[in-house]
């Protein structure tokens, strides 16, 4: 794929804002192919030179470096017209489909909301994501601050809890939002490695608040869903990466699976496994907001084979019961039955039907594709039980934006 | 080997722990500099965080890392740009040489003087503006502030490491000197006369680093043509710096001068008293502005005609902005340029050796390229759709060294009587009248996002944070 393009015709044109540029020939210096000149009046940027390596971005003073215009390759802005300018001009409409969201995400996100039917719209007064602000062709590089095993010793799975730090590079996200990652290399074929996307396990304002930090749950996979021996790319890739090695990184993705910021809604999440890393990021915004005592009410229904292979089981149990009404399922414990998520929902039907009830509490559901059909069954099975009609309730949830599922 | 290794007491990228004899002397001049930063750095900032930008690499990609940085933390470093072992003389009598990697004796008094003279312009601008930031008119400029302070501040270390590297004894002298002077001292004053003015308000702050630091990049462009290659290189990196400081007074400038033109077009007035009632600053005060620190600062090119100067560049020492560009021998013995003079009571042009008026032709691409900003500037009072324009003066108005010195000239270019400059001196050259009312402005405004009434906010934040961003950390 040639670089600049993001779709068949279509160029993502680099412009200089002659409003905003002070004409200290920085640019043009920093440019490695001399794709950037000047006259008297304007420094431009030649499109059939550039290769948008962006050499030139961070060393500009002013930002003025910055600006892109989508463009029909044929009518990209000439040298000519660039040199004339006192303004940008503004964004046209260029004839495309959606080409921004990559692909793989846009086959990945599709499956993972597939047993919702879909995408659902976000909770009303969720905040406005930023997507997609990094591509596949121009990632973000972060660097790891921190990667620290959350599984005990004895636990079958190798679960991190990785800290990525974008430095000064711009990444906003939102709790349940995703980021793709991009495992260097190429593949058998020698093409390069698909996108995989990863749930950011930590609130909007860093893991480290105010730094420009994520955190991510990250399952060692060394077996596919079968149980047979298979190594993954990125999880292997993630997990053994050492603190302050660059990462590449894109997004970010996900409009909908966003929790509400209004004061007084509650929030009901259900997840097995690394499907905790959004519910951790939901918890750990309102843990940090306790003391403007917002109102709302957190539930938890969390399952895992055995207590210390739940990633984030030590800082859930020092959470106070007022805050959160949590709910651990262990299906392999010796000595003990096994319990899943499921059973456990059914246990606290009366209380999970009336939180379905509640026009101010959203549903959060993550984790493998296979909880999916017994969570999905519990709901019905409570919803019948206590007075509320499943099949009709559900569009409805979908709808209001208080019903979101992401399974893998 | 471009990597800076801040693990070191003084980061650098010039392999410092490879010569233990300059490792030492520089880390003995490191305290004398801190103590000097802090007398002399900018006043009250003691333990602020600030959204600094620091090299970590002089490649593109790494010398534009931003990060809070707790102000007297703030690494000072010595970096320079690779050498490519090939670079060759480009102009003089060494023309086609190679570049020399050290100083040949016979240049040496020449080419100290020029690091010297260079250098002590660096802690002069950091002393000029100490006080500027007690009366910031945003945290966004406050930020700005203290990074051309740390920058001035590293461009002193460069200096400084090329006096010491290559000077001798002589250069530690000359090294410890630069912290001994101080901006407008009456018995050990500063080098250059512009950087022993005040810079007493934000006005002339954002007219300083507008004119007087492009002063800095040509000079710095022009060195960086020098045939001494460690000179050649250190003042390259430090271009890329200097680009920030000319756009804080670009942009400061440009937003005092959009903020004037929104309240004229509100109150549907260009009068002064009713302006200032409003807290404004007028079109007028700052054309009056403009036109002190353009003469200040293309005094700061010497004199018109310079032996010194064809020297410097016969000898490969010093060149012309943008050597490479031009098209003529790059030798210039023969070549003429067309200087001002004053004969029969008016400017006139006449032919002198190019060789000799190379401060003028250094002065007159400098002069081409401020003028473009002022235009911009005119841009935005053009768009509020009103008709003041501003202009840079005449550059034999209002000068003190060169041949212009003795007269007197209307900003226009009219040679003029003592009687009709004293007439007219009040609406040409700031009054104390006027810094007095533009120092009455001079609030101190910190909250995040929140801005003096005089100045409009910034078209965007720095390394695109938002404007409201908390730049600066006061702990």
């Amino acid at each position: 794929m040639s670089v600049p393009a993001t779709a068949e015709g279509v160029l993502r044109q680099h412009l200089i804002d002659p409003e905003i540029c002070i004409r200290c020939n920085t640019c043009e210096e920093s440019c490695p192919i001399d794709a950037i000149t000047h006259d008297a009046r304007n420094y431009v940027v030649d499109p059939a030179i550039c290769r948008t390596c962006n050499a030139c971005i961070a060393p500009c003073p002013t930002g003025a470096i910055d600006n892109w215009r989508r463009v029909a390759r044929a009518s990209a802005y000439t040298l000519a017209q660039q040199f004339d300018w006192d303004v940008l001009p503004a964004q046209e409409a260029v004839a495309e489909a959606d080409p921004e969201i990559p692909q793989d995400v846009a086959r990945i996100a599709a499956l993972a909301s597939a047993g919702q039917g879909g995408a659902s719209a976000p909770p009303w007064s969720a905040a406005h994501p930023y997507v997609n602000l990094h591509t596949p062709q121009h990632p973000a590089v972060a660097t790891v601050s921190g990667n620290l095993r959350l599984t005990g010793e004895g636990a079958s799975s190798d679960i991190r809890h990785i800290v990525l730090d974008f430095g000064s590079t711009a990444f906003p996200v939102l709790e349940g939002q995703t980021i793709g990652i991009v495992p260097p290399g190429t593949d058998a074929e020698g093409r390069p490695h698909h996108v995989r996307l990863y749930s950011i396990a930590s609130p909007r304002d860093g893991e480290r608040p105010r730094y420009n930090n994520v955190a991510l749950t990250v399952k060692r996979v060394t077996e596919d869903h079968e149980g047979r021996p298979v190594r993954g790319i990125a999880s292997n890739y993630l997990c053994d990466l050492e603190k302050s090695a660059p990462v590449n990184v894109v997004g970010p993705f996900g409009t909908s699976f966003l929790m509400p910021n209004h004061p007084g809604s509650s929030l009901l999440m259900i997840c097995t496994g690394t499907g905790s890393a959004p519910m951790r990021a939901m918890t750990e915004r309102r843990r940090r907001r306790i003391a403007l005592d917002e109102g709302g009410k957190l539930m938890l229904f969390f399952g895992a084979r055995a207590p210390e292979e739940l990633p984030y089981f030590g800082p859930l149990l020092k959470l106070p019961a007022e805050f959160i009404d949590i709910n651990f399922a262990f299906s392999r414990v010796a000595g003990q039955r096994k319990r899943y998520v499921q059973d456990l929902l059914r246990e606290r039907g009366a209380d999970v039907a009336a939180r379905l009830r509640d026009e101010n509490c959203f549903v959060y559901i993550c984790g493998l594709k296979s909880m999916e059909e017994g969570v999905t069954r519990a709901l019905r099975d409570i919803c019948s039980g206590h007075d509320l009609d499943w099949d009709g309730l559900l569009p409805a949830l979908r709808d209001g934006g208080r019903y979101h599922l992401e399974t893998y | 080997m471009s990597g800076i290794d801040y693990s070191e007491k003084i980061p650098n990228n010039v392999n410092l722990a490879g010569d233990r004899t300059l490792q030492r002397a520089l880390e003995h001049w490191q305290p004398n500099f801190l103590q000097w930063w802090a007398e002399m750095g900018p006043d009250g900032s003691q333990d602020f965080d600030v959204y600094l930008r620091t090299a970590v690499s002089v490649e593109p990609s790494g010398w534009a890392n931003f990060d809070h940085v707790k102000m007297p933390d703030y690494r000072w470093g010595v970096f320079m740009t690779p050498a490519d072992g090939e670079r060759r003389i480009r102009f003089g009598e060494h023309l086609g040489e190679p570049a020399w990697q050290d100083v040949p004796g016979e240049h040496r008094a020449n080419l100290r003087r020029i690091i010297v003279t260079q250098g002590d312009t660096e802690p002069a601008s950091v002393e000029q503006q100490r006080h500027l930031g007690l009366t910031c008119p945003s945290q966004y400029d406050l930020r700005n502030l203290f990074q051309v302070n740390v920058e001035e501040g590293r461009h002193l270390w460069a200096m400084v490491y090329l006096l010491h590297r290559h000077f001798g004894r002589d250069g530690r002298e000359e090294a410890e000197a630069l912290l001994g002077r101080r901006s407008g001292d009456t018995d050990n004053p500063r080098i250059l006369g512009a950087f022993n003015e005040r810079t007493p308000d934000w006005l002339a702050f954002f007219m300083f680093t507008y004119f007087t630091d492009r002063d800095g990049k040509f000079q710095l462009c022009a060195l960086a043509e020098s045939g001494f290659d460690p000179l050649a290189r250190t003042t390259r990196f430090m271009l890329t710096e200097e680009a920030h400081h000319m756009f804080v007074g670009e942009s400061g400038v440009s937003r005092i001068v959009q903020r004037t033109c929104a309240v004229m077009n509100e109150l549907k007035t260009d009068d002064v008293a009713a302006l200032r009632a409003s807290g404004v600053i007028d079109l007028p005060t700052i054309q009056r502005y403009l036109n002190f620190h353009f003469a200040v600062t293309i005094d700061l090119f010497g004199a018109d005609q310079s032996s010194n100067a064809a020297t410097f560049y016969s000898a490969g020492l010093k060149g012309r902005f943008e050597e490479g560009k031009r098209d003529d021998d790059h030798r210039l013995q023969g070549a003429t340029y067309l200087v001002q003079d004053i004969a029969d009571g008016r400017v006139i042009e006449r032919e002198a050796p190019m060789l000799n008026a190379l401060n003028e032709v250094l002065r007159d691409d400098y002069i081409r390229d401020s003028i473009g900003g002022v235009n911009r500037w005119n841009r935005v009072i053009e768009k509020a759709g009103l008709p003041f324009r501003l202009a840079a003066p005449h550059k034999a108005f209002n000068r003190k060294i060169g041949t212009f010195a003795k007269a007197r000239v209307s900003p226009d270019g009219r040679v003029i009587d003592e009687a009709e400059w004293a007439r007219h001196e009040r609406e040409w050259l700031p009054t104390s009248e006027d810094r007095a009312f533009v120092a009455s402005l001079m609030g101190r405004v910190v909250a995040p996002g929140k801005f003096a009434n005089w100045i409009a906010p910034p078209a965007i934040g720095i390394n695109r944070q938002p404007v409201d961003f908390e730049y600066v950390r006061f702990n």
